[in-house]
């Protein structure tokens, strides 16, 4: 079951926890992956731990050009691309009142904007063949909300809501667009937070423990199969019960 | 019949699956041959490839029949 090989596949924000656990999980199905992320370094690291089948694509999200140019590189060196996970993700956390234009825009346009471009982009390619997958990591403040996330949960929930129209227009094509919701999960982002926000969280997990970029990942790889080709539209909630919805 | 028109009569039967004689010059792709909004976009991809053209989104919309089609495709490759 899940077996990806055959099949190629675009991931943003490889360098980060979740991002390179999707990688290497597609990469142990047996799809070519593509890597993309601003840290070149990490990148190919990742690449020659995978060995084969792995593309380095370093790109940074915050600029419109190099969003254009990310899925042209991408079909250049892996031949198409079947699979898209929109991945990458930046915070910018501020209490509302005091949260910047600049902060606001930012996360809007790598987080959401960026992810946008890019499906529009791989569409043509997923119609003519009448095989894709677009699955986009939202999160679980995309729809609980969190304070200080103002701009993080609006456009993680502007992903979701995004996945559901297109999910619409396309799945007459065998393209399906899902969502992933992690909850709290170990990687560099959550490092950041103090042991007292630590294990308050961690009071709200009934699993009683963080999740890991494996458990996410693991999610995709199922969006990403052909068994899963009758879901789309759909978020799937991966965060130890920490919300049940 | 021109070479063009014939081409292009040939992806509209082919992608939309409809009969042959049914895509005549005023047979508007939506009203007349069953095409969704998903499938206009697809006979344009599908143009391009053929003719090895541009064919830009304000062009697109104004391409609603057949006939349209085809005085497009000439124009743009003549």
């Amino acid at each position: 079951m899940f077996d990806l090989t055959g099949k190629t596949a675009l991931v943003t924000g490889a360098t980060g926890g979740i991002g390179g656990a999707i990688a290497r999980a597609l990469h142990a199905q047996g799809a070519v992956v593509g890597l993309s992320g601003t840290r070149a370094g990490v990148l190919e690291e990742l690449a020659s731990s995978l060995g084969g089948r792995a593309h380095v694509l370093p790109c940074n999200l915050g600029h419109a050009e190099a969003v254009e140019a990310l899925p042209k590189q991408a079909a250049e060196a892996m031949g198409g691309i079947d699979i898209l996970v929109n991945n990458a993700g930046i915070t910018r956390d501020n209490l509302f009142m005091r949260m910047s234009d600049e902060e606001w825009a930012q996360v809007i346009e790598v987080n959401l904007t960026s992810a946008f471009r890019l499906s529009r982009s791989v569409l043509r390619g997923m119609m003519k063949k009448r095989w894709g997958r677009i699955i986009g990591i939202t999160s679980i403040v995309g729809v609980t909300g969190n304070p200080g996330q103002g701009n993080y949960a609006a456009a993680k929930a502007g992903m979701i809501g995004m996945s559901k129209s297109l999910a619409a227009e396309v799945a007459s094509r065998n393209v399906t667009v899902n969502c992933v919701a992690p909850g709290f999960i170990e990687t560099a982002m959550t490092d950041k937070l103090g042991d007292q926000q630590k294990e308050k969280l961690m009071g709200a997990i009934p699993a009683g423990r963080m999740g890991t970029g494996e458990e996410i990942a693991a999610a995709v790889v199922y969006l990403a199969s052909d068994e899963a080709a009758y879901v789309t539209g759909q978020t799937l909630h991966v965060n130890g019960g920490m919300a049940m919805i | 019949m021109s070479d063009i028109a014939d081409r292009v009569r040939k992806i509209v039967v082919e992608h939309l699956g409809v009969e042959e004689d049914k895509v005549v010059e005023a047979a508007s792709f939506i009203d007349d041959l069953g095409a969704d909004s998903l499938d206009t976009v697809e006979l344009v991809m599908a143009f391009e490839e053929e003719f090895g053209i541009e064919i830009p989104d304000d062009a697109a919309e104004s391409i609603q029949t057949f006939g349209d089609a085809v005085k497009f495709i000439t124009e743009k490759s003549a």
